[in-house]
């Protein structure tokens, strides 16, 4: 029997048959099935005589991370062609975010990748506040950097997690949460909301982080490099973690280009795009913080690679935390951002402005942006057109679960089913963000 | 010279009149060109040494409705050796517009052709896989269209249970 590059037997190939020789009859042939016929163009000529099985995976699959649905065409167990369907998380976030003014929008964002709730916020303020050109106090780049470091963490925790509970290591599940609830204590603390932020906000933050933030995220620091590394004595050098993983999704730094690939999975493969160091957003060029790289752009190397930037997200936040200026957290263009509470009792002007800005919004001018930040995926990008009136004509989020997950076809050809889960875990993906 | 004005010299270079205008805004450069000379325009600031947009970071539309000409389509490129973003667009008439794929230029606008096709109803010709994306294959209707409603759905209770099924557009056979 033939070994693949981690010395595992796999059943072999079958040659190519013609197609007369097929041993599929022609009343189970698949492809007169009116719910398959849209996928007639996409699978080979084998399963159009019913050679090659065709296999429905999901929606409602554990390890397909959300409602994704793949139509696999295997021989054996070998994966032909690989066909992603997913809108089944369509929730026209793009159409309400039109609808609403440019401040009410924000609360849409939260909505879109739930794992990163803080980050997407931050794409969408960046992006406002650049297409009416607002400036935001050192203070508030700060905080929003330790808060989307602290997502980003916690983003990875829950990826970790669940990838290698698909991969059969259910211990490193359950410690992951264990460390992501404290994450989300401290998103608690600051916001109200473990999840649903809407923290950050065009011009600022929504107040000040309370006194015992600092603390809470010092504590983490502390504890989390040990946890981190209990993890990785876990996986890293598990011969049965690594059996799963190396030589398995293999792509090429440029072919994972061409595909649209960003963040980890686009790192694994050696390329280094990393949006903070390439185009630094809110303050990241202040801090000193490492891109860790891959070489052969496998499920191991993507996991060695967002493994390795958590010490450099927790570098991040103690560099911020350490140097974290005083002063206001929100812009003081009345304009823009609404007063603070304590104002609108004693200014009539804070009133009037309060009202207009929480009635009618305010008017973007005519023009188009395109802002991106390093989202724990990899790029999310916000295309914010305004019409010169207080709603956007457009609003395009580019999101890099959308574009990890239309690799998918290329990454899985030629592996087996049981290895498909270990690819979608290496590309990790959420599907609030892949279907918006 | 920077370079964006690279940029705009190969992009008048290879379409000649095709470069319509050229916009600066919060320091980005749209360029607005010929539609029958998109995959030209790609082409040419992907393969120019001096410009490497080898990365198709984002494409989308806009709908102007009931303005003319209604659409845009847009181009987002980045290239990572020269740290350069620039945004191509092109405006198309019309309630059925449809323009040339550029999936042979750069292979991640399939699936942002696929989802133009399904929110917006542009055709792409030459894409090999122009199928609805997001919605399902027998939706009617573009949903990012701006002559298409919003939409909700109405709460059932038991007093009107009935009267709203009655009117819910379910899938037929």
């Amino acid at each position: 029997m033939p070994k693949n590059d981690s010395g595992r037997h796999l059943p072999p190939m079958r040659p190519e048959a013609p197609v007369t020789e097929s041993v599929g009859t022609p009343e189970a042939a698949p492809f007169d099935d009116p719910r398959l016929a849209e996928y007639r163009h996409l699978v080979s000529e084998r399963a159009i005589s019913g050679e090659t099985v065709i296999l429905n995976m999901g929606p409602q699959h554990p390890s397909t991370h959300g409602v994704l649905r793949l139509i696999l065409e295997l021989d054996g167990e070998r994966i032909i062609t690989c066909i992603p369907d997913i809108g089944f998380l369509h929730t026209g976030v793009e159409k309400n975010m039109e609808a609403k003014t440019y401040i009410k929008a924000l609360v849409m964002t939260d909505r879109l990748d739930y794992m990163n709730n803080v980050g997407n916020n931050l794409a969408y303020a960046l992006a406002v506040e650049k297409l009416v050109g607002l400036d935001v106090p050192p203070r508030a780049q700060a905080i929003r950097v330790i808060l989307t470091e602290l997502q980003r963490l916690s983003s990875h925790l829950v990826w970790l997690g669940t990838h290698a509970l698909d991969l059969a290591a259910m211990s490193v599940f359950l410690y992951c949460f264990r460390e992501r609830e404290i994450i989300l204590d401290i998103f608690e603390m600051v916001s109200g909301q473990r999840m649903m932020t809407s923290y950050i906000r065009p011009g600022g933050l929504w107040r000040d982080v309370p006194s015992e933030f600092e603390p809470a995220v010092r504590e983490f620091i502390k504890i989390f490099p040990r946890r981190l590394r209990q993890y990785e004595r876990l996986l890293t050098k598990n011969p049965l973690f690594i059996d799963r993983t190396r030589g398995i999704g293999v792509i090429s730094g440029e072919a994972a280009l061409e595909a649209g690939l960003t963040g980890g999975a686009l790192r694994g493969s050696g390329v280094n795009y990393d949006l903070r160091k390439a185009m630094p957003y809110s303050g990241y060029e202040q801090y000193d913080f490492e891109v860790p790289l891959g070489s052969t752009g496998d499920v191991y190397d993507r996991y060695r690679v967002r493994m390795a930037e958590m010490p450099q997200s927790l570098r991040i936040v103690e560099q911020a935390l350490n140097t974290l200026p005083r002063g206001p957290v929100q812009s003081a263009n009345r304009k823009f951002v609404p007063p603070p509470r304590s104002e609108i009792g004693q200014s009539m002007e804070s009133l009037i402005h309060h009202f207009k800005l929480w009635t009618e919004g305010f008017d973007a001018p005519r023009g188009a942006i395109y802002s991106a930040v390093e989202s724990p995926r990899g790029e999310l990008g916000v295309y914010l057109e305004g019409n010169g009136g207080p709603k956007a004509q457009r609003v395009y989020w580019r999101t890099p679960s959308f574009m990890n997950i239309s690799a998918l076809p290329i990454l899985a050809k030629g592996h087996l089913v049981a290895d498909l889960v270990g690819i979608i875990g290496s590309l990790d993906i959420v599907l609030g963000d892949v279907d918006r | 010279m920077s370079g964006l004005d690279e940029a705009l010299n190969v992009l008048r270079t290879a379409l000649g009149e095709g470069v319509r205008t050229v916009t600066d805004f919060r320091g980005e450069t749209t360029v607005e060109v010929d539609p029958a000379r998109i995959v030209a325009a790609c082409r040419a600031v992907r393969d120019a040494p001096t410009l490497k947009f080898t990365r198709l970071a984002g494409q989308t539309a806009v709908d102007y409705w009931p303005d003319e000409p209604r659409f845009a389509v847009i181009y987002q490129l980045h290239s990572l050796e020269k740290g350069l973003r620039l945004r191509l667009l092109l405006r198309l008439q019309g309630d059925a517009p449809s323009v040339a794929s550029v999936v042979q230029v750069f292979p991640s606008a399939n699936w942002h052709e696929r989802e133009i096709f399904d929110m917006f109803g542009i055709r792409f010709t030459g894409h090999p896989d122009l199928r609805r994306l997001l919605m399902p294959a027998d939706w009617q209707g573009h949903p990012l269209r701006k002559d298409y409603p919003l939409g909700y759905e109405e709460v059932q209770f038991t007093f009107n249970f009935d009267e709203i099924d009655r009117k819910k557009p379910y899938a037929k056979e």
